[in-house]
């Protein structure tokens, strides 16, 4: 199976280099964790290993560690992978993560990404993509409503644990 | 829910003149293909350019043009123009607002109010065109009335 797709970006600006989607390597991880570091301020080094060991290589999972990069440099990734009857529903594509540099923003990584994992998850053969997000990430829920998604069957509940 | 006519009828304005972005519209224009009040859109066009929104085009061949990035003017920025959404501070005195009762329930519509309001928030002008182009309302059998603008469109 080719893992590696290859889509020429629409360049709003900048380069004419094409953007690369392919699963993350043991490799990429410094520069994973610098990008977060880049968009969140928080170096999460030990976090970031542990994600890749259990969304990265020689996954046997339908799991999957994406990333994007455009002239030899990571600018996006994202995690995503299948869950099946949670909360009673039949298997689907969960998208828990997705970073985009803040310089490569509205260059289409972040398209090109989610297309990609979309593309995982329909070889994994669900039919479905999920994700949850906080209500007030206005930039990333405007990201994923841009991509089509609408609210779904769910309404998340919460208790404070007294 | 339902949003105020000025509410709506703006929201089609702004659509119609972003699926358009090469030429200007003129209202009445806009309001035949909807089959509305032109006089109420003239208004509702007027508050928009106010905003900031739109702009009007004098001249031969003037009408209205977006004067903001699709990709980047939302739901919540139109609506807000006409009627405020999200959590209001109410200032009313009404006694039973200050009983246990009235405090639940003003919760409970305080959890509505903020998924309004990222809704609202979260879809651009360019996204409700996708929209549009995708038509995942057809077939559904909570499609409404069809009006002067049948499925047809876009």
């Amino acid at each position: 199976m080719n893992h590696i797709s290859v889509v020429r970006a629409r360049l709003d600006r900048g380069t004419a280099d094409e953007i690369r989607t392919r699963p993350a390597v043991s490799s990429d991880l410094a520069a994973l964790i610098a990008l977060d570091e880049e968009v969140t301020g928080i170096a999460k080094r030990k976090y970031w290993k542990e994600a890749f060991a259990r969304y990265g290589a020689r996954r046997r999972l339908p799991r999957f560690f994406l990333i994007a990069e455009q002239n030899g440099r990571i600018e996006g990734f994202t995690i995503g992978e299948v869950r099946a009857w949670e909360f009673g529903e039949p298997p689907c594509g969960w998208v828990f993560a997705i970073q985009v540099r803040p310089g490569s923003r509205l260059n289409g990584v972040g398209t090109r990404l989610f297309e990609a994992l979309c593309n995982e998850f329909r070889k994994a053969g669900v039919k479905r993509v999920r994700t949850m997000m906080a209500r007030d990430n206005h930039l990333v829920l405007s990201f994923f409503r841009s991509q089509g998604m609408m609210a779904g069957p769910f309404i998340e509940l919460e208790s404070a644990l007294d | 829910m339902k949003l105020q006519k000025a509410s709506a009828f703006a929201i089609y304005a702004v659509l119609e003149l972003a699926a358009n972005p090469l030429r200007q519209l003129a209202g009445i224009d806009i309001a035949r293909e909807y089959g509305i009040s032109a006089h109420h859109l003239a208004k509702v066009l007027r508050d928009l350019g106010r905003a900031g929104i739109v702009e009007a085009v004098r001249g031969v061949g003037g009408g209205y043009r977006l004067s903001v990035n699709p990709k980047r003017l939302t739901l919540l920025d139109v609506i807000q123009v006409f009627e405020p959404v999200g959590p209001q501070n109410d200032t009313t005195e009404d006694p039973e607002l200050a009983t246990d009762a009235g405090q639940a329930l003003r919760m409970v519509l305080d959890e509505l109010d903020d998924h309004a309001l990222a809704t609202f928030q979260s879809i651009t002008i360019s996204t409700m065109l996708k929209l549009m182009a995708r038509r995942p309302w057809a077939g559904s059998a909570r499609v409404s009335k069809q009006g002067p603008r049948a499925a047809s469109r876009h």
